[in-house]
């Protein structure tokens, strides 16, 4: 029964969101609360030769100012510091010792009676340094860059490749620093229960991550703390690894036995993750029909001097077009600068960029339609594993998508359309991302009025989880959707990861039906054993629950009601909890695909581009929520557009220090920047991945849509601009 | 020196009618309306996304007018009446732009909403906007980072009564 899954569907936790009623991190109120205010170093390597913290403390108000000289136990084993999704290395460790590893850590952290107060008095902390010699500039220390393992392995012979082609495109694309910049501040509020027990609410994309992070490095029981996130102002990535605000909150708490909340300031958070600076360089060879002969990649980003952050930025091309020879290298340059993290498609966003732009290039060199070059290498195949997709409606993506955009009235020739002082460009690139699924449980517990409570530690961060749940559980329980409770991001309900890379969706829907089968099952045990019961010989796979009975399949006049069947058994609730596990399928490659196509229109004599449409064509199988759905991909196409266009993040290496810490100068899209945006849901049926055919659309929507539109700028204008994001000073030079 | 430089300033009485309640507060001067809200009154449906008056999350509607609450000192506004998000539904109905923004999904991650809905029932009141672009345009000082603007847009619309 299907009246929920893949409807426009309502978010479940609206009315919350609209009416201020839902809670974030930093809300909940707690007895006697105190609040933390953070200092951070103005250094970016070093060490605190002095930190006097006489002054604040003199503050009415002030409790305390915990430092790495005075504060309570931390681990000092790095296992206790890496969360699940640690890259390899050492984690940073808030507080622990006098090292400054990167300009904006935090060196001290203020406790007062009020926040205001706590902010004042972090003012008067006294620092003194012995500063050493840094480096913050990928460019300038590029010729450091370390390989990494090999995550693609070469194909063929490249070199070669390239050299025997008739035509040839090489270049470089480089992608800045860019913050994810979530509405909420990054967030934690400690609630002291007694008896050593804590209850931190904590802005985070994985409350079980985080409760597991806080026992190692507090060295604590997992009873003694609770992890709770009901509601997410936004993460897109920064919340995959515990924030430094959720030690400091927690030390404070311990320290002072009383509540405490660290809020951090806008300018603070930049001292956190962040999608790495990277040089991508891309070579195409072609034979003059189009065919490529060999594809190479190579990818140098910034990370950390303690950590090696990695993300997958050159495996893309080989996976998406065909081509007998290709190379793929990644290497990092380690700087004194703060880890990145996984931002919003990490690795697919900056590195199909390049290779989407590049493509771009190679078509016009070809005088190949950009559309026609990528059907002349599409692949059917992914080559690296030379398997064949689950599913791959990529084709279906282009054409749908380009009818929708008229691409076929496109004049090729730069500069060729206009609309009235303004330069028209058309552009389009192609997206791809990975369809990924992990274990998941979910406990359903049902009463006999007909109502059912289900719940998960899954997080919701705006991606829509709760109503996803709530959809595939009144299917599966055959109740309408107004007799759903969900229940989601408490460390203390049934296990679930970190939400990211796409994974969610299919991973707690498929959660959500195993767990509903085994009421399913329960609840055919009860009617079974009914007198003279419609149902005594029917087998589990023959009933599904619909309209409050347990029904035959193949018979449905054989039924019998939820609430006849658990009053027989004399019970008032069926409570069931399943951990799903997808089966293991080493013959299918799993990705989501996109066709993104993209209008531009520049003022030729200021530069200004204005993105006016976005056709967004996306094959991610089965969607579960169209309404929620969509908007995924449009928030991740209103991504595209501030990469594009808006975000960098600047650095003043004289000093190692972000010169645009804020939301003011750190430019991300506003409502006047956004236009028509179309989303297109191409139909992928898929028999292969999992029982209901979904993918998961998270990252999608973003990648393609930054090349679709450089690819719009160059058609408009003839100006091919490889350094992102696409600023006016870069079209009037 | 040292005396004046600890010094906390001494909190001043003033009274604040918020959605309708008469409310007053003892407040040190250097409390922004947005911290008197949320943290003196509990009404953490008013957001602080920069408190730097850069993303409109702490929008809330003072004598009627959208105003940035990070920007606005409590003292100053003693006597005002001052509408937050919490004071939109009345009766447990909800304000036609809670609703619009419910229907066309106007939000993903829900921190900007509260802001976004003031700011959209001050453009109202304004009466400046006619079209999309106007809107655009008009609901440009509230930042939503999920990307809703399409939605947003369509939900004041349906709001204002246009197509």
């Amino acid at each position: 029964m299907n009246a929920y899954v893949g409807t426009p569907t309502s978010r479940v936790d609206g009315r919350a969101k609209v009416t201020g009623a839902a809670k974030y991190a930093g809300e909940f109120p707690a007895d006697g609360l105190l609040h933390g205010f953070v200092v951070e170093a103005t250094i970016p390597c070093g060490r605190i030769a002095r930190l006097d913290t006489s002054e604040a403390l003199k503050v009415k108000g002030v409790l305390d100012v915990l430092t790495h000289a005075k504060r309570p136990a931390l681990a000092d084993k790095d296992e206790a510091w890496k969360d699940e999704v640690a890259p390899e290395g050492s984690p940073f460790r808030p507080l622990y010792d006098d090292t400054i590893k990167f300009n904006g850590q935090p060196i001290a952290l203020v406790v007062a009676e009020d926040w205001e107060t706590a902010k004042f008095a972090a003012t008067l902390v006294r620092v003194e340094y012995e500063q050493n010699s840094f480096a913050t500039d990928l460019e300038g220390e590029r010729s450091n860059a370390a390989e990494m393992d090999k995550p693609h392995e070469p194909r063929g012979d490249a070199a070669a490749g390239l050299a025997q082609a008739d035509v040839r495109h090489d270049a470089e694309y480089v992608i800045p620093t860019e913050h994810h910049n979530p509405m909420e501040l990054y967030a934690t509020t400690a609630v002291w229960g007694g008896n050593g027990k804590l209850t931190v609410y904590d802005k985070t994309q994985g409350v079980q991550n985080v409760h597991k992070f806080l026992c190692g490095v507090f060295d604590r029981k997992p009873e003694d703390i609770r992890v709770i996130s009901p509601y997410v102002g936004g993460a897109f990535g920064s919340g995959l690894r515990p924030q430094y605000q959720v030690v400091l909150a927690t030390l404070g708490a311990l320290a002072l036995k009383r509540s405490v909340r660290v809020v951090l300031t806008r300018q603070q958070m930049y001292g956190l993750g962040y999608r790495p600076m990277t040089i991508e360089r891309v070579a195409l060879g072609a034979r003059s029909d189009g065919r490529l002969d060999a594809v190479t990649h190579e990818a140098i980003a910034v990370t950390s001097r303690y950590e090696d952050f990695a993300r997958n930025d050159t495996g893309w091309a080989e996976q998406l077009y065909s081509s007998p020879n290709s190379r793929f290298s990644h290497k990092l340059v380690h700087l004194d600068v703060s880890t990145p993290c996984d931002m919003r498609a990490p690795g697919a966003a900056s590195g199909v960029c390049a290779l989407e732009c590049a493509m771009d290039e190679l078509a016009i060199a070809l005088k190949l339609d950009p559309i026609e070059l990528r059907l002349k290498c599409y692949s059917d195949r992914d080559q690296s594993e030379n398997l064949p997709y689950s599913s791959k409606q990529l084709r279906e993506c282009y054409a749908r998508g380009a009818d929708a955009f008229g691409w076929s009235r496109r004049n090729p020739a730069p500069r060729a359309m206009r609309d009235g002082k303004e330069l028209v460009g058309w552009g389009m690139a192609t997206g791809v991302w990975e369809a990924l699924q992990m274990p998941v449980a979910v406990r359903i517990v049902l009463t006999s009025n007909g109502h059912a409570e289900v719940s998960c530690a899954a997080s919701d961060i705006g991606t829509g989880t709760y109503t996803i749940v709530a959809q595939v559980a009144a299917d599966a329980l055959g109740l309408p959707i107004e007799n759903i409770s969900v229940r989601l991001a408490d460390s203390t309900l049934p296990q679930a990861p970190v939400e990211g890379g796409s994974w969610m969706a299919a991973s707690s829907a498929h959660a959500v039906l195993a767990a509903a089968e085994e009421v399913r099952k329960e609840l055919l045990r009860l009617a079974g054993k009914m007198p003279g019961s419609p149902l005594a010989d029917a087998g589990l796979a023959d009933t599904v629950l619909i309209d409050g009975s347990i029904v035959r399949s193949s018979d449905s006049s054989r039924a019998v009601s939820i609430a006849d069947a658990m009053r027989h058994g004399n019970i008032e609730r069926i409570e069931k909890e399943k951990l799903n596990q997808f089966d293991e399928d080493k013959k299918h490659a799993r990705n989501t695909h996109s066709a993104v196509f993209a209008e531009v229109k520049v003022d030729e004599q200021l530069g200004v581009i204005r993105v006016t449409r976005i056709v967004s064509a996306v094959a991610a199988g089965r969607i579960l929520n169209t309404k929620t759905g969509r908007s995924q991909i449009m928030g991740g196409v209103v991504w595209g557009i501030g990469m594009a266009l808006h975000e960098e993040t600047v650095m003043d290496h004289r000093f190692g220090r972000i010169m645009n810490a804020n939301i003011a100068e750190y430019h991300i899209p506003v409502n006047a920047d956004i236009h028509d945006i179309d989303v297109i849901f191409v139909d992928e049926p898929d028999a292969h991945i999992n029982a209901l055919g979904v993918k998961g659309l998270g990252e999608i929507g973003i990648v393609g849509v930054p090349a679709a539109i450089a690819n719009a700028v160059y058609h408009a204008t003839g100006k091919r601009i490889r350094r992102f994001p696409i600023t006016l000073d870069k079209l009037l030079d | 020196m040292a005396d004046v430089t600890h010094q906390i300033p001494e909190p001043i009485p003033i009274d604040l009618v918020v959605n309708g309640v008469r409310r007053t507060l003892d407040l040190v001067p250097w409390t922004t309306l947005l911290d008197a809200l949320r943290d003196h009154l509990q009404l953490t449906g008013t957001k602080k996304g920069c408190d730097h008056g850069q993303c409109g999350a702490c929008t809330v509607l003072v004598n009627g007018r959208r105003v940035n609450s990070c920007l606005t000192l409590a003292v100053m506004k003693d006597g005002a009446e001052i509408t937050t998000v919490e004071g939109l539904a009345s009766d447990g109905t909800l304000h036609p732009l809670q609703q619009a923004f419910i229907d066309h999904d106007a939000f993903q991650c829900g921190y900007c909403t509260p802001g976004q809905i003031c700011s959209a029932a001050g453009l109202l009141a304004e009466g400046h906007a006619k079209d999309a672009d106007q809107i655009r345009e008009l609901m440009s000082g509230n930042l939503c980072r999920c990307g809703a603007y399409p939605n947003i847009v369509a939900a004041i619309q349906q709001a204002m009564g246009r197509p």
